[in-house]
């Protein structure tokens, strides 16, 4: 793939555009799905729209294509509002979840497609499908039909044909959700890849947190019609600013604890708080004297240790009991109960090994925690 | 080799087909039952007038000195083409672009629509014809008493099966993500017709024209009701002088409608030979037999009513 992507990158390199939502709102009729959209994109950059189902992210995506238009606001692409421009007009691919090859079309007709619409003459046609193929791995399927492909072959083959025609920008609707657990994994960091070799201005819709932080360079996470928090996937996992991004990425146990000062209690610590934690917390007048709240305390955040040990040798973490123990390959998770009823998930090495029914003892590495108030 | 036989014994009872004896039987007693009747006619054609067999009457249709007996059925078969030829000009140009329009631009239109498209079912044409004809004498006024106008009323009565053809396929293809991508590489929406819809519901617009012309070489309330001369009402004119004239002519017809349905059978688009291959051809034949039924039921009825 490498090799392919190195020997076509000269010829088909193009240059990224700047994007920017101003205020986008879309409503359908009294349901407004996008509330005052403000996101501004950077040439060649590669953002992720996540979010559950139901968040707007497709339908921003769609305004963004000209498949949709916005009920109020101003979508710039290049520093041109293309507002009033029709799609076919927006010189922006799409690739879809569903695999939208025509299927009375050869692989080199479909990526040619677009070719044919910018009535780019024949030669150098075919050898821009050409390229674009070899582009993608698939150079030796171009007389196949799109049922003589596989589903992540197909995929493929769309995003030739949306890379092509050099567009402005590429948009993503969900590409791998089709395609099984391993194809999803190759194909996302092909993509990731090509994004980087070709300089692409990109936007990758996705319900799939792995997959968003794997590929983007930024990831906005919308909840309901509006982004909760835009930032390197890295921050939204360290530093979420709200309780829905820190239950959204990744994984947390939720743990009552009560806050004061920037800091939570939690049984058998006392943890520093976010600043964005802090915040919200303010904000809502929370902040001042001790607060009852809800601390997000990721998996890899707690240790475990057996208990005779363990407890001769620190004063801070709580006995709890091991329900089960899980091997994840690089990582085990184990289950534990603590005295209070609360059951809490922890990741540790695969050389740490717990029995169930075993007293361990819980204590925390010491990272701020997202809380929230309850 | 007994992993190979473990393998092969679910795939058999996956693929859900059944023994080969099984589907030539199938065949067979489905051919005999459209046979039969076409047998039982050709070998009422044969019937000479003192007895035995022979090509009398055949020779008879084509024979220069019949030809004024037989003007007005060949008038009525040539207003039937025609007829024919407009009303799938009326399915391909209105129809069609109507039914994409609703299926992926006012999808929540689809269910009026599908209501609307049921209606020609469910009037009997007896009752359609009490309503077309105040219409017919404004149609006549503006226009004019031109055969072509049936075609206006014929277009009602194949609405129907143009519809469920041609959205049946739709659905099948997946339209609206297929023209939302071809919209994205730069295609207007005639070229996303011409070039996506088309060929996606070729096999629902194949149907749909078979059936269209089925209908209408076979309508025959409409017209007579409207004092329209087409093959139908020839057919009934004649066959009271001349009853092996008749049964000819329709025999004739429902050879040529079933070649023309063999024929469309078997011509596929190369992407589509092995595609849904399977399904194509059940949809092909179903809309085969029901072509076939409607012509062959057409004819039945003005043979029954005169023979």
């Amino acid at each position: 793939m490498a090799d392919t992507t190195n020997a076509t990158s000269a010829a088909v390199a193009q240059k990224g555009t700047p994007i920017v939502f101003e205020n986008v709102a879309k409503a359908y009729g009294d349901t407004t799905v996008l509330h005052g959209i403000n996101l501004s994109i950077e040439p060649g950059e590669f953002v992720a729209l996540l979010g559950p189902s139901g968040c707007g992210k497709t339908t921003m995506l769609r305004c963004l294509a000209g498949l949709e238009q916005p009920t109020s606001g101003r979508i710039l692409v290049g520093g041109e509002d293309v507002s009033p421009v029709p799609v076919n007009k927006r010189d922006m691919s799409v690739v879809f979840q569903a695999y939208s090859l025509f299927p009375h079309m050869t692989v080199a007709q479909n990526v040619g497609f677009g070719l044919e619409m910018r009535k780019v003459g024949k030669a150098e046609r075919l050898s821009r499908v050409a390229e674009a193929l070899e582009l993608v791995g698939l150079g030796h399927t171009a007389n196949r039909f799109a049922h003589q492909l596989s589903g992540g072959q197909q995929q493929r083959v769309a995003l030739a044909r949306a890379l092509v025609t050099k567009p402005r920008a590429l948009l993503l609707d969900e590409p791998l959700s089709a395609l099984d657990a391993k194809v999803r994994v190759r194909l996302r960091d092909e993509i990731k890849a090509i994004q980087v070799e070709l300089g692409i201005t990109t936007i990758f819709v996705t319900h799939d947190q792995e997959e968003a932080l794997a590929v983007a360079d930024r990831v906005a996470v919308m909840r309901d019609g509006v982004i909760e928090q835009l930032g390197a996937p890295e921050d939204l996992y360290r530093r979420p600013e709200t309780p829905f991004v820190a239950s959204f990425i990744g994984e947390s146990n939720k743990l009552a604890g009560v806050y004061s000062d920037g800091q939570v209690r939690l049984p058998g610590a006392v943890l520093p708080v976010l600043p964005a934690a802090i915040s919200v917390l303010s904000e809502g007048g929370s902040a001042a004297g001790k607060t009852d709240v809800t601390a997000f305390v990721r998996p890899e955040q707690l240790r475990l240790a057996a208990l005779p040990a363990a407890a001769s040798n620190e004063n801070e973490g709580l006995v709890a009991t091991v329900v089960s123990s899980g091997f994840f390959g690089a990582h085990r998770r184990t289950i534990v109960r603590t005295d209070a009823g609360e059951t809490i998930t922890v990741q540790h090495g695969t050389g740490e090994q717990f029995a169930p029914e075993q007293q361990v003892k819980l204590s925390y590495s010491g990272d701020a925690v997202a809380v929230e108030a309850r | 080799m007994s992993a190979r036989k473990i393998q092969k014994a679910p795939a058999a009872a996956v693929s859900g087909q059944p023994p080969a004896w099984l589907r030539r039987t199938i065949l067979i007693v489905i051919c005999g039952v459209f046979l039969v009747p076409l047998l039982a006619m050709f070998e009422f054609t044969l019937r000479q007038q003192g007895g035995g067999y022979g090509l009398e009457h055949w020779a008879a249709l084509v024979d220069p000195e019949n030809s004024r007996m037989y003007r007005n059925l060949v008038k009525g078969i040539g207003n039937s083409l025609l007829l024919a030829a407009i009303t799938i000009a009326i399915v391909w140009l209105l129809f069609l672009p109507t039914i994409v329009l609703v299926h992926l631009q006012f999808p929540r239109l689809s269910r009026v629509f599908e209501l609307l498209t049921v209606l020609p079912i469910a009037i009997p044409a007896i009752v359609l014809v009490v309503g077309l004809a105040p219409l017919y004498r404004i149609i006549v006024q503006m226009l004019g008493g031109h055969i072509w106008t049936l075609a206006l009323a014929y277009g009602i009565l194949v609405l129907p099966f143009a519809y469920r053809a041609i959205v049946s396929e739709l659905e099948g293809m997946g339209a609206k993500t297929l023209v939302e991508a071809a919209r994205s590489l730069g295609a207007s929406w005639f070229t996303v017709l011409w070039r996506v819809i088309v060929p996606g519901v070729r096999r629902g617009l194949t149907s749909a024209t078979l059936i269209t012309a089925a209908v209408v070489l076979g309508e025959f309330t409409v017209s007579s009701l409207l004092n329209r001369v087409t093959m139908q009402v020839a057919l009934v004119e004649v066959s009271k002088s001349d009853p092996y004239a008749a049964v000819i002519t329709s025999l004739l017809s429902l050879v040529i409608v079933f070649a023309l349905l063999f024929i469309f059978a078997s011509i596929r688009p190369r992407g589509q030979r092995r595609l849904r291959s399977a399904a194509g051809n059940v949809s092909t034949t179903t809309a085969a037999t029901a072509t076939a039924a409607a012509t062959a039921t057409a004819t039945q009825k003005e043979v029954g009513a005169n023979g």
